[in-house]
């Protein structure tokens, strides 16, 4: 019993038939008495155009129609934005009214009520905490989109073009390199990730860039070896684990409504590594999110599955 | 000094934006974008927000670069994949004719 | 004069981020392959974010990192547009490696990158195979 192949045949035969211009759709392809083909049965009920000649005339002439519509569309949008534009506060303006009180309260209070040296850590992941959770969330919802689109599961993993893809290790330079590389990339992002709220960086910097890391440690060292040590279960459960915490460590507030609740973790001093209460395990869990879903995106694309 | 740094950024990536509408091959545009990314990096240092320039580094120019070059060779994969079914579906044909 | 273009020469960002902004829209809505429209988006993208965190800036001032003790807010920049563009960063990378995932799929069906010819098997098959 042979695979079922990729391509509907009878659907890509009339196709290259009808594009080189050797049959007209509106008559049947085989003499009366036989079963007319199942892709003619849908085309009867369409109508066409009469010939090739007329259908790709239609063709062209809807593209021209949509050219210069999208042309006019184009040159109001940028007139319009370009007025806009006009009217702005001028750039570096600092009586502008985009700095209300707002932000001064989280430049001066910031250190003493989040414990954050870093203002704009301090402010997404404890005054706009549930954002940096419904973002999470979001990178969450496409490692699982991804997953079903691109998942070869069943008959298909054992893909006959396996020998025809890329081996990355083959290249003496990338390999040499790479080995040396790879520890401290991580490393490098290990210390963006925790010094969050110290110095610039946090969980998206500092997930993006392990994230990098984990792919050139898979495209180096093979990808079977890559997912012996971040199996697909291990990885679920430390992206399920760090988006339940999140949530588990932030929605005090619904029950609440007070600002702060004395938690285990205290603010500290400010300039410490252990201070900021919450910051340093949020920054964390996020940071696992951002970097395995970059893992995965690269995992699925090259390979179908973890 | 600073003005005309940020002068000649600003416009080398306008003239980056232009370069991958032009060109033809899907690959010669995705490595502009790459080099896109890296000069918006460099804005966002001089806007001073040193966040914004770590994960538009790591992220722009690295990952999905490697996405969108991921999609080509899995796109050229599935067209040699097509290429050996059909050719062995006309192996199999010619065998059956013959075992008849 | 003045008044009708108003402070289009001095903001050099603004007006760069919507060039780009509409460079995208054009490579977006023009363009015959799939993948540079891709492309497009993601310049879109970028473009935003540019707009929106030359907002924050104010001249002469510097990072909203509290160093020396100085906790006026006299001394740093406004850090509430830096926080929006961080996470929207994150985003677009999610939504270009969806949209590229969508592209493969399509690939697989039909074959084709090319816009007016998925147009016309589209039409045609009224759905692809069964």
């Amino acid at each position: 019993m042979r695979d079922k192949p990729m391509i509907d045949p009878e659907f890509s035969s009339i196709w290259t038939l009808w594009k080189n211009g050797q049959i007209d759709l509106t008559t049947p392809l085989r003499s009366p008495g036989h079963q007319p083909l199942q892709a003619l049965k849908e085309v009867e009920k369409y109508r066409p155009r009469h010939s090739w000649e007329a259908y790709s005339q239609y063709v062209r002439k809807s593209t021209l129609l949509y050219k210069i519509a999208a042309t006019i569309l184009c040159c109001i949008f940028i007139t319009l934005m370009l007025l806009t534009v006009a009217n702005l506060p001028r750039y570096g303006d600092p009586n502008a009214p985009t700095i209300n009180e707002v932000s001064e309260r989280y430049i001066e209070e910031g250190t003493e009520e989040t414990g954050a040296v870093n203002t704009v850590a301090g402010m997404i992941l404890d005054y706009r905490a549930f954002d940096t959770l419904g973002e999470s969330f979001v990178l969450f919802t496409a490692v699982c989109s991804v997953a079903v689109l691109m998942n070869l599961s069943g008959k298909r993993q054992h893909i006959k073009h396996t020998k025809e893809l890329i081996n990355y290790a083959d290249d003496m330079i990338v390999r040499g390199v790479c080995r040396l590389l790879v520890p401290v990339i991580l490393l490098f992002g290990i210390y963006i990730l925790l010094n969050g709220h110290l110095s610039p960086g946090g969980g998206f910097s500092g997930g993006a860039v392990l994230g990098a890391g984990l792919i050139i440690y898979s495209m180096v060292w093979g990808e079977e070896k890559a997912s012996r040590v971040f199996p697909a279960k291990l990885v679920r459960l430390v992206v399920f684990c760090s988006l339940a915490f999140y949530c588990l460590a932030k929605s005090y507030s619904f029950y609440t409504g007070a600002n702060h609740l004395p938690f285990l973790i205290p603010e500290g001093a400010p300039g410490h590594i252990l201070s900021g209460g919450l910051i340093m395990p949020l920054n964390v869990a996020v940071g696992f999110v951002v970097c395995f879903t970059m893992y995965s995106f690269y995992m699925f694309f090259r390979r179908g599955r973890l | 000094m600073i003005t005309a740094f940020r002068i000649i950024l600003l416009a080398s990536l306008v003239i980056c934006a232009i370069g991958t509408a032009i060109v033809k091959k899907p690959m010669h545009a995705i490595i502009i974008y790459m080099a896109y990314s890296v000069i918006m990096s460099i804005i966002w240092v001089l806007l001073e927000s040193p966040d914004l320039a770590i994960t538009e580094a790591a992220v722009g120019a690295g990952v999905t670069g490697i996405l969108f070059f991921l999609t080509l060779h899995r796109i050229n994969l599935i067209d040699k994949d097509a290429e050996h079914d059909s050719r062995k579906e006309d192996e199999g044909e010619g065998e059956s004719d013959h075992a008849r | 004069m003045e008044q009708l273009f108003g402070n289009l020469l001095y903001n050099y960002e603004e007006v760069v981020a919507v060039i780009l902004f509409s460079i995208g829209f054009c490579i977006l809505l023009f363009s015959r392959n799939l993948i540079k429209k891709v492309v497009g988006l993601d310049i879109m993208d970028t473009g935003v974010f540019l707009l929106l965190a030359s907002r924050g800036y104010i001249a002469g001032r510097h990072v909203p990192i509290i160093v020396d003790g100085i906790t006026t807010a006299e001394y740093y920049i406004n850090p509430i547009p830096a926080g929006l563009v961080l996470t929207g960063i994150v985003v677009s990378v999610s939504v270009s490696a969806l949209m590229l995932s969508l592209t493969v799929r399509i690939y697989r069906t039909y074959h084709t990158l090319d816009v007016d010819s998925l147009y016309m098997m589209m039409s045609v098959s009224k759905g692809g195979k069964q």
